[in-house]
């Protein structure tokens, strides 16, 4: 269970930070307003589930080797470019909202991000609807189809296939580093690791 | 599109005109206005027009003094002086 | 009380905007008071947005989670007030679009300090302090700008700007409670930031001369709003230890700030487009802007 909570945390995490990185530089300064808020509420459900799984959430979200990491390669692509981080974050939302269902039962913290993942969800269907036609998306979420099942369990991708619409393939599993994972790790700790024992952030 | 944006603060208080974003449909327009508009709470309810929907309406001609509507169109301060010195005065 | 009729002609509505009166956007308004307000609040919201990207930089580094939060609220909220600011310009006649093409073709204008690079974490806190302080004085004597508007959107960006002095100011605090090497690049970022606060504000030319004041754009000249700023915070920063590095300033039996001139020939080359910043952060939005346009074009088609 541990596992999968920290999982669960760690591609809140990741793809928090990743998608902060278009605060300031969106296509419209509304969506830019409204996406920022979502790597912010990502962010906010990684420390929720961190503060159970320890007693340090910043030790457990910083102080860790790249390696040490549980998040899937999905949330881990640097992928700058609207059309992918769009299919990201639909693709995303529709294997999270999959994997939390299955957790809510035992896990209380699970319920309460579901309830704000809502807003995620019609976020993500609002612009999918509104890109599907388009052959940038198209190809986005083809590229990024296998790294959307690596997000749940293999017992939950056809349910995630069904939803999606397109046929099961190979997954990139959890547990595969990224390649550009270890500069986004570098740049996350690089104020945290500037500092010796005594400071203060 | 340009969606007017109305913002109730708290429940039964009068929403009041807060901005405006554009959107292609309202349901951009409610994803935009609910973060610009709501992050932190500020809002207990938004409403949502089209700025064409909206008619506009201003200037009221007031020529011949329409005072009698308003309060200020009565001054009654001398008159119930004089009342309260009559009744004072007046024998029971 | 029949509707108050707004002046068309220049020389009455000029009267009527200085005795206080307020111009919304379908009323009558002379040609350069139109054009004097898109100058004013476009460069306004140039700055909110060209304000984003020193921050922004530091977003990926935030060395707690609570500060990761808290400095991305902080830019996501400088965006806003750049939407809010831009359809106030919009629906005085000059498009988003355009607005934003002039600011990356360098045709406009943006705030002296956002010119500048952040060179360390120091550098996040004494922008979200002080900068931001220097900002929310000039802000809040645009709540009673003669265009109503602008005024009114002015509340709600002053209450943001509130946010984001305390997270700077607790970012501060942290760093100087906390080892030696902090205190220092508290201090350092301080000693480099100085200049262009004093800058901020720009010339002290006499409000009466100042045609936004004039036209009661604002209702402040640029030395009362230094004076301002130097009474509401050299006693702040110098209750923490911190250095003022001007070994002129000091406060007058009368209560006047004297200080070392700014440097204004700094300001106006910086102003112009010739900052240490100016072209990296130009080309970094010109970047965005041209990448991302087929989602504009895509999703706001009708």
């Amino acid at each position: 269970m541990n596992e999968l909570l920290l999982g669960l945390a760690d591609d809140e995490l990741v793809i928090g930070w990743r998608d902060s990185e278009w605060t300031g530089i969106a296509p419209m300064l509304e969506e830019d307003v409204a996406f920022s808020s979502i790597a912010q509420n990502e962010i906010g459900h990684a420390r929720a589930v961190y503060e159970l799984l320890a007693a340090d959430a910043d030790a457990l979200a910083f102080d860790r080797s790249p390696t040490e990491y549980r998040c899937a390669p999905l949330v881990q692509l640097h992928l700058l470019e609207w059309a992918r981080t769009i299919a990201r974050r639909w693709l995303y939302e529709v294997a999270d909202e999959i994997r939390i269902a299955a957790l809510m039962a035992e896990v209380p913290v699970a319920a309460k991000i579901n309830r704000e993942e809502t807003y995620h969800r019609m976020h993500a269907e609002m612009w999918h609807e509104r890109l599907r036609d388009e052959p940038r998306f198209r190809s986005a979420v083809t590229e990024l189809w296998p790294y959307a099942l690596g997000v749940v369990l293999p017992e939950q991708r056809g349910e995630l296939a069904a939803r999606v619409g397109i046929d099961e393939v190979d997954a990139v599993e959890r547990g595969t580093l990224d390649p550009s994972f270890r500069a986004l790790h570098e740049e996350m700790t690089m104020v945290r690791r500037s500092a010796p024992a005594g400071a203060r952030w | 599109m340009i969606y007017e944006i109305f913002r109730q603060e708290r429940k039964g208080q009068a929403f009041e005109h807060a901005g405006s974003v554009v959107a292609p449909n309202a349901e951009f327009a409610e994803a935009w206005a609910r973060e610009q508009y709501g992050r932190r709470g500020e809002s207990a309810a938004l409403w949502l027009v089209p700025r064409d929907a909206i008619h506009d309406v201003e200037g009221w001609a007031d020529e011949f003094d329409l005072k009698y509507r308003r309060v200020d169109g009565y001054s009654i301060k001398a008159r119930l002086k004089e009342a309260r010195e009559r009744a004072s005065s007046r024998p029971r | 009380m029949a509707a108050v009729e707004i002046p068309q002609d220049e020389q009455a509505f000029l009267e009527y905007v200085q005795a206080g009166g307020q111009v919304e956007t379908t009323d009558w308004m002379p040609d350069d008071y139109r054009a004097k307000l898109i100058k004013f609040i476009e460069m306004h919201g140039n700055s909110e947005l060209m304000g984003v990207l020193p921050e922004r930089e530091w977003i990926l580094r935030a060395p707690t989670l609570q500060r990761k939060l808290a400095l991305t609220a902080k830019v996501q909220d400088e965006v806003g007030h750049a939407q809010l600011i831009y359809r106030v310009v919009e629906d005085l006649g000059k498009p988003r679009e355009r607005c934003l093409a002039d600011l990356v073709d360098g045709k406009a204008k943006f705030h002296n300090v956002f010119h500048y690079p952040t060179k360390t974490w120091g550098d996040v806190g004494v922008i979200a302090w002080l900068v931001d302080a220097a900002a929310i004085i000039s802000q809040k004597a645009l709540l009673k700008c003669s265009y109503a508007p602008y005024a009114r959107i002015m509340k709600k960006i002053c209450w943001e700007e509130s946010f984001h002095i305390l997270h700077g100011r607790d970012v501060i605090l942290a760093m100087v409670t906390g080892t030696r090497e902090q205190f220092e690049l508290v201090q350092e970022a301080l000693d480099r930031w100085w200049g262009p606060l004093m800058q901020f504000h720009g010339n002290p030319i006499p409000r009466e001369e100042d045609p936004m004041f004039i036209w009661r754009i604002k209702s402040q000249g640029n030395e009362e709003a230094r004076q301002q700023f130097l009474e509401g915070y050299v006693p702040q920063i110098r209750e923490l230890g911190l250095t003022v590095p001007d070994p002129n300033l000091r406060r007058t039996d009368e209560g006047v700030w004297k200080y070392t001139e700014p440097d204004w020939n700094e300001l106006k080359h910086v102003v112009t487009g010739h900052g240490p910043r100016t072209e990296e952060r130009l080309a970094f939005r010109r970047r965005f802007l041209d990448q991302e346009r087929w989602v504009r074009d895509a999703v706001l088609a009708a």
